[in-house]
């Protein structure tokens, strides 16, 4: 079958002023349907820049990437705005969930940009928040729920349009311990019971572990790919 | 539809935060569609009165004035001596073809009594055809004919405001009043006309036969003479041609040397009132584009606190984007954000203009129109300013890279 993901010498240089960084070397991986991957590195190891290229938030400076063989190269911003919203989740560090908004409308958003009715989207919403384990939270504001409740909000928005990848970037980096296994455990269950492909960036190994796959970054380059020691 | 609603709930909702905010910067619209209501109220109101002046006048209307003369080395002012005669009315009446109607006119000041109740008013020592050429009905009663002209007789017709002033609800019909202690019959009650354009209030007259007036009121100084003749031309177009011949007609009467000025002046009263008209139209569209620039400074504001809100939500915009919103989504929903804000305000404008107008109104003594069209366009107007000055913060927000716009603290 083929690749989920198939990414080809991807680069990609920034040009800040005089300097030109070169954030990504070369970098070429392929990841299938199902994978639970985490993508691991140093600050300034390109595992960033290689997200957002990935969640085709950027486009590479050189190379190839192919998500469900689709190239994003020949693709307007409108039309990468659209594969974001049906084939992407984002879960991010800080949560960004909109605030004075309600966790359902917070999760209803992307259904919103995909032009679903009204009771779709609350009907889509409300599946998605029991899924993460916060039925009765849903009229609940970002500022009335904690951490761990927030991110599971996140978590759901993510899933809610029933994407092909969920890309998470340090998602328990603002939780405690604890918090942070159970949304460990949140991310295994929706990848071992609902087959989501969920791409993870962590700097931490015991996080990494949760993962079944481990890519290591260095200087914008894939330097280690292995399978998680768990 | 109802995408327009959500979107319009979502703008509501996000004005909402910061409700002081929102309310300022309304205040700059609220303020400039007032003064624009108001102004064009009281314009509006100025051109009406006019137009309605102008018809209350009568049409094609000119007036030989008695004018400046020399008698005795001392020049006189317009309509003080008069040097015009009756004959002369009759003349322009025979010689030139193409007026309608002429009217020789006497007037003054003078007391009139009935019983214990007495008035000061002006009397109008006139000719039938006066009555004509205002256009002028009567209530009750009869006008004067040519015998009362003939025989002079001590009949007069009397305005709205002299009958109610002295005789309360009685019928002035048949009554007996004195005038400069001449005994004169009420033949006639005119029909009410209200002010004239120079605020004077045209009920408050008493005419009577011209030669009556010349022969027992005002005219024992110089008999035979008029103050004015009002002349009613037959068609607008060939007024000009009218008011030339007059001149040529009087100078040769009046024997006037090539070096003499005339001794009289001819006034083209409709074209006097319809250049007021104008000139009213004009003031109108004035104060209306001068209040339109608080509309202008008004939306300023909206663009001012529109990218305010565009850097401080830059992180929503940055998730938005990440979860699919195209430029045009983002574009839409601060367009409609400024939107709001501006017809909001239009709204408020409009109530408060029709309000203040009507305060001013009743305080000024003012005539003021207001019009479906006016505040329709101030609507339209404000809608207009919110598009256009909310366009450059919607359109910066649509261009936020979501990357940055993520990371934005």
């Amino acid at each position: 079958m083929e690749p989920l993901i198939q990414v080809k010498d991807l680069v990609k240089i920034y040009s800040l002023g005089e300097v030109d960084v070169i954030a990504l070397q070369g970098v070429s991986l392929s990841i299938d349907r199902g994978e639970f991957v985490a993508i691991m590195g140093a600050s300034g190891s390109g595992k960033s820049t290689f997200m957002n290229i990935i969640g085709f938030l950027d486009r590479p400076t050189s190379g190839q990437y192919l998500l469900e063989g689709i190239n994003g190269e020949d693709l307007s911003r409108d039309e990468l705005a659209e594969i974001r919203n049906r084939k992407i989740g984002f879960v991010f560090q800080g949560f960004n969930l909109l605030s004075r908004t309600s966790a359902l409308e917070n999760v209803e958003l992307p259904l919103v940009y995909a032009g679903a009715s009204p009771s779709k989207r609350k009907e889509m919403a409300q599946k998605a928040l029991s899924e993460v384990g916060l039925e009765g939270r849903e009229h609940h504001h970002p500022s009335q729920l904690s951490g761990g409740e927030q991110q599971r909000v996140a978590i759901a928005r993510s899933l809610v349009n029933q994407p092909s990848i969920l890309l998470a970037d340090e998602p328990t980096g603002n939780l405690d311990s604890k918090t942070s296994e159970e949304i460990m455990g949140i991310f295994q269950r929706l990848n071992r019971e609902m087959g989501i492909t969920i791409i993870m960036i962590t700097h931490e190994a015991d996080i990494a572990s949760f993962a079944k796959r481990n890519i290591h970054f260095r200087d914008g380059k894939i330097v280690d790919d292995r399978n998680s020691a768990l | 539809m109802t995408r327009l609603f959500a979107g319009l709930r979502l703008a509501l909702r996000a004005l909402m935060v910061n409700k002081m905010r929102s309310s300022l910067t309304m205040l700059g619209i609220i303020i400039g569609v007032s003064a624009v209501i108001a102004m064009i109220a009281v314009g509006s109101g100025a051109k009406a009165r006019i137009a309605e002046q102008i018809a209350s006048m009568g049409s094609n209307l000119i007036i030989v004035l008695s004018g400046s003369s020399t008698s005795g080395g001392i020049r006189y002012g317009s309509g003080t001596v008069p040097t015009l005669t009756a004959e002369d009315a009759k003349a322009i009446q025979t010689e030139i073809p193409s007026v309608k109607y002429v009217a020789p006119n006497l007037t003054g000041i003078a007391q009139v009594v009935f019983g214990n109740q007495n008035w000061s008013t002006v009397i109008y020592g006139t000719t039938p055809e006066l009555l004509e050429i205002r256009d002028w009905p009567l209530v009750s009663g009869r006008p004067f004919t040519q015998q009362d002209i003939d025989g002079a007789t001590k009949v007069c017709l009397m305005g709205r405001t002299v009958a109610d002033n002295l005789f309360g609800g009685i019928d002035p019909i048949g009554q007996v009043v004195r005038i400069k202690k001449v005994p004169f019959t009420v033949i006639g009650v005119l029909a009410p006309k209200g002010q004239s354009t120079w605020g004077q209030d045209q009920d408050d007259m008493i005419f009577v036969p011209l030669t009556t007036a010349q022969k027992r009121l005002f005219g024992m100084q110089f008999p035979g003479m008029v103050r004015s003749i009002a002349v009613q031309a037959r068609e607008p177009e060939v007024m000009k041609e009218v008011e030339n011949q007059i001149t040529a007609l009087l100078r040769q009467r009046h024997r006037l040397q090539q070096n003499q000025e005339n001794d009289f002046s001819v006034r083209n009263l409709t074209e006097v009132m319809s250049s007021a008209e104008q000139s009213a139209g004009v003031m109108s569209l004035l104060l209306g584009a001068i209040a339109s620039i608080s509309l202008i400074v008004g939306g300023i504001g909206i663009m001012n606190i529109m990218l305010v809100s565009v850097t401080e939500r830059t992180r929503e915009i940055g998730i938005r984007i990440a979860v699919g919103a195209k430029g045009r989504d983002i574009l839409l929903q601060f367009l409609i954000e400024s939107l709001v804000l501006s017809l909001i305000g239009g709204i408020v404008g409009i109530g408060i203009g029709i309000a203040g107008t009507l305060v001013l109104a009743t305080f000024t003594q003012w005539p003021t129109l207001f019009s479906i069209d006016a505040i329709l366009l101030a609507f339209l107007f404000s809608g207009s300013v919110g598009v256009f000055f909310g366009f450059y913060p919607a359109r910066k927000a649509s261009m936020l890279n979501p990357i940055e716009a993520l990371r934005y603290e």
